[in-house]
């Protein structure tokens, strides 16, 4: 199978802020808010070079985004920076009216998500948001797996036009996509193909989706992994191939299995292709305070878990 | 610019267009509707700088956002008959396949329109973002917002007064219609707000009061002395004193109009009060 190399770890939130400063070189439309979390979404360097073009909005997300809406008007392109717990479940209704529903041009920037948050406990660790923002009529979701492809769909989203949701989180990870690659919204990666079953995941998850296949083929079975970065619009064609060659599917994602990838997945097969399925996803949980990597391992999102549920589900075919 | 009596004629047609809206449909909101006559009127009429034509961005031009969105039969008859759109269209409020929803809104692309409102409390915000791009842009013109008193009971109002005048967003002229009424009654008995102008001012907002909003010279003199306050360092908020259904004697001061149409018979009594001068739809 195809090997990948971790060529340094590096957090997914450092890819944004790096791709927010090229932002600010090439393209003088982009702006950029943040509510207080500065230093967090590493947004300080954009800030140095285009000090006019930031809004500091302090702890008040809801004008936040209702300000990035307005900023639209006249051009702008409003990039806003804070944690994914606040960028979505907090403001649900200013996105939906003020950003969706009126058609705006608003890019929400959102790090933390997920378990791998950490110490601050599920107060901050949002496992919803993929189904919140992804049932937003005209959203793009996106959700990037490690540095590179996050500077990447960073700069990608600007020419976008239409409100775009890019989720990122807070841990060091492996860097292992292409540091020249080309983002392109809606479009699966394919990672490694195989035949046996198949491996959508999408975030931290698509590392360990890797590792996972390597002890799958330890164990003779040919695993097609597959990067699902944009949960919406869905790349339903690459998910029907994979899966008419493999005939079952595990989804892997650092999210509640209610409302995310994996429950887009099913609807995609349900719809032209039944199959089985297995979900490595929280189960309609809160998370709590840990360590990343012992929050990964308690609620189930690691490789371990993946192998498990490929074993699982090639018995169902 | 239109004379006084050109104005008067104006709102009086609008008046008319309210009440006949809300009752082809028996929905919508008449009460704010008729109260801000006067305002929405004369902001476009008289006050606004504005271009021919509609394009989202508004350069080049002063923009209105409104916050209170359900006062929408009167801002879509003040739109309709400053040239936004047909004038025939407000026979389709509220209808289905309508670009005038029951709400404002930008989805259906009704000339006129900037951004969704009707959700309360987050016009404010809105607008302080178009006058900081206005000001990205080099551009010169002004923004203004209207809200409804009972509306400033949502807390993004206060994150948004707040950070106007801690950010110099002066220009922007902010509008609170203080008609002292929402769904439930009194805003005195549903939520007191207290003070207004002591609060505005203690946010930092420069805060000028229209005694009477119903009065057309008192609104053209307001807007006109907002204006000139602009462009100071602060934030300008105007509280115009509105009686909520004004012009319409059965409906004028009570909160019982907020949502309610009237009947055929309430209809010919509405409109006898309010001859017909430019021409009904």
């Amino acid at each position: 199978m195809k090997k990948y190399t971790d060529t340094g770890k590096k957090d997914t939130r450092s890819g944004f802020g790096d791709g927010l400063t090229e932002l600010g070189r090439t393209n003088p439309n982009v702006v950029a808010l943040c509510a207080d979390l500065v230093g967090s979404l590493k947004m300080q360097d954009f800030i140095d070079e285009n000090p006019e073009r930031f809004f500091q909005v302090g702890i008040a997300e809801a004008n936040m985004m209702g300000i990035a809406a307005g900023l639209t008007i006249g051009g702008k392109i409003p990039f806003t920076g804070t944690f994914a717990n606040f960028s979505t479940g907090r403001v649900y209704d200013q996105i939906r009216q003020s950003i969706a529903y009126s058609d705006k041009n608003v890019k929400i920037c959102a790090s933390h998500a997920g378990l791998t948050l950490g110490e601050d406990g599920a107060t901050h660790q949002i496992l919803e948001d993929i189904g919140l923002m992804k049932m937003l009529p005209g959203m793009t979701v996106i959700n990037t797996c490690d540095y590179n492809q996050t500077k990447a769909a960073t700069i990608a989203i600007a020419e976008h036009h239409g409100p775009v949701y890019l989720r990122f989180g807070r841990p060091k990870v492996a860097n292992f996509t292409p540091e020249d690659q080309k983002f392109e919204i809606g479009k699966a990666v394919m990672l490694n193909e195989g035949k046996d079953v198949t491996i959508i995941a999408t975030g931290h998850l698509v590392w360990e989706a890797l590792q996972a296949a390597e002890q799958l083929e330890e164990q003779g079975v040919s695993a097609e992994v597959i990067n699902i970065h944009t949960i919406k619009p869905l790349d339903e064609a690459a998910i029907l191939a994979s899966v008419g060659k493999t005939g079952c599917v595990v989804t892997a994602e650092e999210h509640n299995f209610l409302g995310g990838l994996g429950e887009s997945v099913a609807r995609t097969l349900v719809q032209n292709h039944p199959a089985p399925q297995e979900f490595v996803a929280t189960m309609d949980t809160f998370g709590e305070s840990g360590t990343p990597e012992q929050l990964m391992q308690k609620y189930g999102l690691n490789a371990a878990a993946i192998v498990k549920a490929a074993q699982k589900v090639m018995k169902r075919k | 610019m239109p004379n006084t009596q050109q104005l008067e004629d104006f709102i009086t047609q609008v008046r008319r267009d309210i009440v006949r809206q809300v009752h082809k449909v028996n929905s919508g909101h008449p009460g704010g509707s008729l109260g801000c006559a006067e305002f929405i009127s004369v902001l476009y009429q008289e006050v606004m700088d504005r271009k021919e034509g509609f394009d989202m961005d508004g350069k080049g031009e002063d923009l209105f956002f409104l916050s209170n969105g359900h006062i929408s039969p009167v801002f879509y008859s003040v739109l309709a008959r400053s040239g936004y759109f047909p004038v025939e269209e407000l026979n389709t409020f509220r209808l289905i396949d309508s670009r005038l929803q029951g709400h404002p809104t930008t989805h259906e692309g009704l000339p006129g329109v900037r951004v969704a409102s009707g959700s309360l409390g987050q016009g404010m915000s809105v607008a302080i973002g178009a006058a900081n791009s206005k000001k990205l842009n080099g551009d010169k013109h002004l923004v203004y917002s209207l809200h409804g008193d009972g509306e400033l009971q949502e807390g993004q109002n206060w994150e948004a007064i707040m950070y106007a005048a801690a950010n110099k967003v002066d220009n922007l002229i902010s509008t609170v219609d203080r008609n002292y009424q929402q769904i439930d009654g009194c805003t005195d008995d549903v939520l007191p707000m207290g003070d207004l102008k002591v609060k505005f001012e203690a946010f930092g907002w420069d805060v000028l009061e229209i005694e009477n909003g119903n009065d057309i010279q008192q609104v053209v003199d307001g807007l006109k002395e907002a204006k000139s306050r602009t462009g100071k360092g602060k934030p300008v908020c105007i509280l115009l004193n509105t009686e909520m259904g004004h012009g319409v004697d059965f409906m004028m001061g009570s909160h019982k109009w907020h949502g309610v149409a009237p009947n055929d018979e309430q209809l010919e009594t509405a409109l006898a009060q309010n001859p017909e001068t430019l021409g009904d739809y």
